[in-house]
């Protein structure tokens, strides 16, 4: 008995340093086969990571669909993009003698702040909507995540705030501790390169994320959650308030896109309302659902395919048209769309549960 | 307004358009009995039910829950007052698992916040852990516990009505409502279900039944109280009120009498 429990907890010690030791080593691999071009999509995927986990706290565990989810991914951005740029100080001269310095907020105050906001615009969105379920759910949370965009699109007149379609640039990047990740970091025996810095910091913040989501599950609030998704009259029958549960789901959910849309803005150094659309927003919740709505490691596995997989479309199918063809036929972008538009149709015929689905792993 | 009445509602009044589905009833249930609501199909049961326990809200009507007044709207907090409840459709979470449908039941009577289930904190896992054995617990005690993994939805009927009991008994009701839990069930389930309703009452719970089978209403129930069309026809010990006239001819027709 002892010798099993022995023998098992050395094999998941063993499994566990394996994975990390592989984690660490990814950016390295994939920087050496395709540049930094590839470690930048990997960077990528694992903001998309958080997203889709924050979604599918409100999709999966709570059952309530949102298709305006890139709204708070958008409040997140704007608000480092806003704290952290020249744009502000330029636009307004109050704020340029307030601070000779210019805007420089740190990322991590932002992204504590952009929490808060997102979470307060969760809940402001939900509360007209408690009553709403399903379709009628879906159209609303549409129209919301729309008129943030267009927001965000319009505000650059009568006040210069966002800048409008031509978007906020020159944010300042990101930074730990005063650890830059725009430059190298020489260890003395090796340097490492800023792109990679940013994956391990994105890695360490979406094993955060995931922890957290796993920790929710496996509550209380978790299980209310996932009662209220599947016979909301029950769950009241258990005692549980059905309202505070519903807004918190979208609080939480709206908080990691918050956060997200921090890393996203430091990291690119430049948001646009393009960045924002209902596609993108369709692009997170095709995650969920392709991976394995409510279950946590089928959420993550569908933001990685989905993130990777244009990419490597985009580096096979001009190609390949090109040597059959003499030139491009078809735009890689329609056929992205057409195979992300097949995949969920036949995700939903043969496999509604997504990919990978609870009772899947055991 | 005796002191030893547990539930004690009357006047209450509930239409639909233009159907009177209650028509002033009243209902009194004493602490640590099992009390019986019959009635044809459609004479309003249900709607009683889903009244008392703030599904619909009443259009009148006076409620006493173990002494206190109360006027049902809030399903969730009715549920918290101590009055749990079972559907007669039955609703359980069918995707989780057996322990956790009894385990959503604890929802009420435990405590952990947002920050408490995001960092984990001793307490919580204190609290969590807690949950778990109540749960497993009341399993044992409704006969369920090798099914604890199953999803709940691929548990048999019958056993899909224990798991109900199971679950509103985890809200640690002072009166649990049981609608038609012997529905579908057969002989042998019954005579099971009849024993542990017993067991139940036997615990120092109250029960509010309503149920169709003749013999387990008549073998159990220290109270029946009769509805037709909405109104109370009769109520009393259940030998009364089987031979009570207007129950006779609520059940067999008018030539019946």
């Amino acid at each position: 008995m002892l010798k099993r429990l022995l023998a098992n907890h050395l094999n998941r010690s063993t499994y566990f340093c394996l994975g990390a030791l592989a984690l660490a080593l990814l950016p390295w691999v994939v920087g050496a086969g395709g540049g930094n071009y590839w470690v930048r999509v990997l960077d990528f995927a694992l903001l998309y990571i958080i997203l889709a986990l924050g979604l599918n706290v409100v999709v999966g565990f709570a059952g309530l669909l949102d298709l305006g989810y890139i709204a708070f991914y958008a409040l997140g951005a704007y608000s480092y993009a806003l704290l952290a740029s020249p744009h502000l100080p330029q636009h307004f001269e109050t704020i340029a003698a307030a601070l000779p310095q210019g805007m420089h907020f740190s990322p991590w105050a932002v992204a504590l702040f952009a929490i808060l906001l997102a979470a307060l615009f969760g809940m402001i969105l939900g509360l007209p909507t408690l009553q709403l379920r399903g379709d009628y759910l879906a159209i609303v949370t549409l129209g919301f995540g729309e008129i943030i965009r267009i927001f965000m699109n319009n505000l650059d007149r009568p006040l210069n705030l966002t800048n409008g379609p031509k978007g906020i640039t020159a944010i300042d990047p990101l930074q730990l501790f005063g650890l830059s990740f725009t430059k190298p970091l020489d260890l003395g025996f090796v340097q490492i390169p800023g792109l990679y810095l940013v994956f391990y910091l994105f890695l360490a913040l979406a094993i955060a994320v995931t922890i957290v989501c796993l920790h929710l599950q496996n509550s209380r609030i978790g299980r209310a959650w996932v009662a209220i998704r599947e016979d909301e009259i029950a769950a009241k029958a258990m005692g549980i308030n059905t309202r505070n549960m519903k807004l918190l789901a979208f609080a939480i959910g709206a908080s990691f896109a918050g956060v997200a849309g921090v890393l996203f803005s430091a990291f690119q150094g430049f948001v646009s309302p393009e960045s924002f659309t209902l596609w993108e927003s369709i692009v997170v919740l095709a995650m969920v659902v392709l991976g394995g709505i409510g279950h946590i490691p089928g959420v993550i596995l569908g933001a990685i395919v989905l993130a990777v997989f244009p990419e490597v479309l985009r580096g096979v199918a001009e190609p390949i048209q090109k040597a059959l063809f003499g030139h491009v036929i078809v735009d890689v972008e329609v056929i992205r769309q057409l195979i992300y538009g097949l995949a969920l149709i036949l995700i939903m015929l043969y496999r509604p549960g997504g990919i990978w689905q609870k009772g899947d792993s055991k | 307004m005796s002191t030893h009445l547990l539930l004690d509602v009357t006047d209450v009044s509930k239409r639909f358009g233009g159907v009177q589905a209650l028509d002033s009833v009243g209902l009194q249930v004493p602490h640590g009995a099992i009390v019986g609501l019959i009635g044809p199909n459609g004479a309003g049961k249900t709607t009683f039910f889903n009244v008392i326990t703030g599904l619909y809200p009443a259009d009148s009507g006076i409620f006493l829950f173990d002494g206190k007044g109360y006027f049902p709207e809030s399903v969730s907090q009715v549920t918290k007052s101590g009055l749990a409840r079972t559907f007669q459709n039955i609703r359980l979470f069918g995707e989780m698992s057996v322990l956790e449908n009894v385990m959503v039941g604890c929802h009420c009577r435990s405590k952990a916040g947002v920050l408490g289930a995001i960092f984990r904190f001793p307490s919580t896992g204190r609290e969590e852990r807690a949950i778990r054995e109540k749960s497993r617990a009341l399993l044992a005690y409704v006969g369920l516990s090798e099914y604890a993994d199953m999803q709940a939805r691929n548990l048999s009927y019958g056993h899909q009505r224990r798991l109900e009991i199971a679950r509103a008994l985890a809200t640690e009701p002072k009166l649990l409502a049981l609608d038609e839990p012997a529905a579908g069930m057969n002989a042998t389930e019954k005579l099971e279900l009849r024993e542990l309703l017993l067991r139940i009452r036997a615990d120092g719970k109250t029960i509010l039944l309503i149920e169709h089978d003749v013999s387990l209403v008549m073998g159990i129930c220290d109270h029946l109280t009769v509805l037709d069309y909405g109104k109370v026809i009769a109520a009393g010990k259940p030998a009364d009120v089987r031979v009570h006239p207007e129950v006779i001819k609520a059940y067999l027709g008018q030539g019946a009498v």
